[in-house]
């Protein structure tokens, strides 16, 4: 792929990613913060792509380094966020639970 | 198996990207309501799971050991700091993960390049963004541990500034970019040298950006974290996509961009919040000139009125409205349990309640807000600054908890100084307001409360979780 395609999904996404989450609730925003951040562990692509094929020693230790750090980040960004949207209900959610 | 799908065509994968991608996409969308938010995360997460998933079925891998004892550790530690979290060390949290995520990138695009190395071609549309990557990533890593070392409370949360913090940070930046050019111009400038196969000028551009990122968080005091921790986000999303340039990688690019335009969105909603710009947080210098104390008693002598939790009761019996006002102070005493129950208890009792959250009350955006889900607290009841101001007027009693500088008055008349135009939550406007604070102090910004000093203000002072239990127990005694 050229680095003009790469820029036109850069460009788009930026456009996506602004119109979508100007819609986000104050109420939301430190989910939305910590759910973002897991998506940003996407980078463990490609740390499994140089860990899985480095071609040097070196290589492969910064992608060992960079696997256990990227998955750190997936892993710990969806269970907390998810813990975290657990706890927002409503009055009828909790009326319901019989509170 | 892996050889079966590593006939996967390019464009087969590159398919499975895109679905992966709208899944991301599809995720955030459902962000938008509490409701459809769990989700929302799970659709994201199962998009995440499945790119990963394949690329590691369609990836040549040498070394599998390292691959899975990689993903094995780090799946651990993940699992091993979500579940031992508690809600009050939240902040932190994310500033940590945000930190990996930007580091992994900046390692990511090192170790590309050394790969390069061995192939012995450097096209300048990788050196560049792997130049680019490294900056974010270091920068990401280092701020994001510090600005969690400070909400931790291991190094000293407060501003930090000393002459000439500018031009040490220019400096640092200057070698970082002039590394990253000469890493663009002349990669391979030092051929067969022993150690030019790590591509030394990669790993001086990380070392400057890694000082620059401390360098950056370290002035920056606790009130002001909102911002940092938001812009820190966008970074480690910009991070994951210039890496998705360097490796040529469509879901990178999609996935990282989609988060630094959210954590851009917050960063300037944080901005705004408190009439500041983003250069100012950053380099302006904020808490460290406090009020002077003349001003302050001028203020404050002879003007407060202090109470106790059996007076803030009888007033609580004859409100038909309150409001409660949490700040970081709640966070810092834990009181969102004692608030949340003396919520519970004048609905009860037939009282509107409602709480009206500043933006950038407490360390992180929406950090209140987490709090009070944790204590049960219905979100329709969570209300934010344009909501809740035109109601004051009609507020029997505000409840201002831990709360300083998101209401102090002074922000709606001053002409100058740190708060000067900040949008703030007018409770003044309330019949009654009872402050629970430990003393007189100032808030961040060092400019003195005259709330305190106004008329139909009460000072309850005291520990924010003992106070509001103490108030707790003594409402259920005469109810």
């Amino acid at each position: 792929m050229t680095f003009v395609q790469n820029l036109t999904f850069f460009v788009l996404a930026a456009f996506v990613g602004y119109e979508i989450i100007t819609k986000i609730p104050t109420n939301l925003h430190t989910p939305l913060m910590s759910g973002a951040n897991a998506i940003s562990g996407i980078t463990l692509i490609g740390s499994v792509v140089v860990a899985g094929s480095g071609s040097t020693t070196l290589a492969t230790t910064l992608g060992f380094l960079a696997v256990v750090m990227a998955t750190i980040n997936v892993v710990g960004g969806y269970l907390v966020t998810n813990s975290m949207l657990d706890q927002f209900r409503s009055g009828d959610d909790r009326k319901r639970r019989g509170d | 198996m892996a050889a079966i799908l590593g006939g996967l065509s390019e464009s087969a994968l590159a398919f499975v990207y895109l679905v992966a991608g709208v899944l991301f996409i599809q995720g955030l969308r459902d962000m938008t309501h509490p409701r459809t938010a769990p989700r929302g995360n799970l659709i994201s997460a199962a998009g995440m799971a499945l790119a990963v998933g394949v690329t590691v079925l369609v990836t040549d891998i040498l070394s599998p050991i390292m691959l899975f004892a990689g993903l094995l550790v780090g799946a651990a530690v993940g699992v091993w700091l979500a579940v031992t979290v508690e809600t009050t060390e939240m902040p932190q949290l994310v500033g940590l993960f945000n930190g990996f995520g930007g580091g992994a990138s900046a390692l990511v695009a090192g170790a590309e390049l050394i790969d390069m190395f061995g192939t012995g071609s450097f096209q300048v549309g990788v050196t560049s963004t792997a130049a680019l990557a490294g900056i974010i990533g270091s920068v990401t890593f280092w701020g994001s541990l510090v600005a969690a070392g400070k909400l931790h409370g291991v190094i000293d949360d407060s501003a930090v500034r000393y002459d000439g913090e500018q031009i040490v940070k220019a400096l640092f930046l200057v070698l970082a970019v002039l590394a990253g050019l000469h890493l663009i111009a002349r990669p391979n400038l030092l051929g067969s040298v022993p150690l030019a196969g790590w591509v030394p000028s990669y790993w001086v551009l990380v070392a400057a950006a890694s000082i620059l990122g401390v360098l950056l968080v370290i002035p920056i005091g606790g009130a002001d974290m909102p911002v940092v921790i938001a812009l820190l986000n966008s970074y480690s999303g910009l991070a994951a996509a210039t890496t998705g340039f360097v490796l040529d990688n469509s879901v990178l690019i999609i996935a990282g961009t989609l988060v630094g335009a959210s954590g851009l969105i917050l960063t300037v909603i944080m901005c705004e919040s408190m009439n500041r710009s983003l250069a100012n947080v950053f380099f302006g210098g904020i808490g460290e000139a406090s009020g002077s104390d003349e001003e302050m008693e001028d203020i404050y002598e002879g003007n407060i009125t202090t109470t106790s939790p059996e007076e803030v009761e009888m007033i609580l019996d004859v409100a038909d409205r309150v409001v409660i006002v949490p700040g970081y102070g709640m966070a810092v005493a834990q009181a969102q349990h004692a608030v949340a129950e003396l919520a519970e208890l004048l609905e009860e009792a037939g009282v509107e309640v409602e709480f009206g959250i500043h933006p950038v009350a407490g360390r992180m955006p929406g950090h209140m807000n987490v709090l009070l889900a944790e204590a049960d607290v219905p979100y329709e009841k969570l209300k934010d600054l344009e909501e809740i101001n035109p109601t004051f007027s009609q507020t029997d009693v505000v409840i201002v908890i831990g709360a300083n500088d998101v209401v102090n008055p002074s922000a709606n008349t001053a002409d100058s100084g740190p708060i000067a135009g900040m949008p703030v939550l007018n409770v003044g406007e309330a019949r009654t307001v009872i402050v629970n604070k430990r003393s007189l102090s100032p808030g961040f910004s060092g400019v003195p409360n005259p709330l305190f000093a106004q008329d139909n203000t009460n000072m309850l002072f005291g520990d924010g979780k003992e106070t509001m239990q103490e108030l707790v127990n003594i409402y259920k005694e005469n109810h």
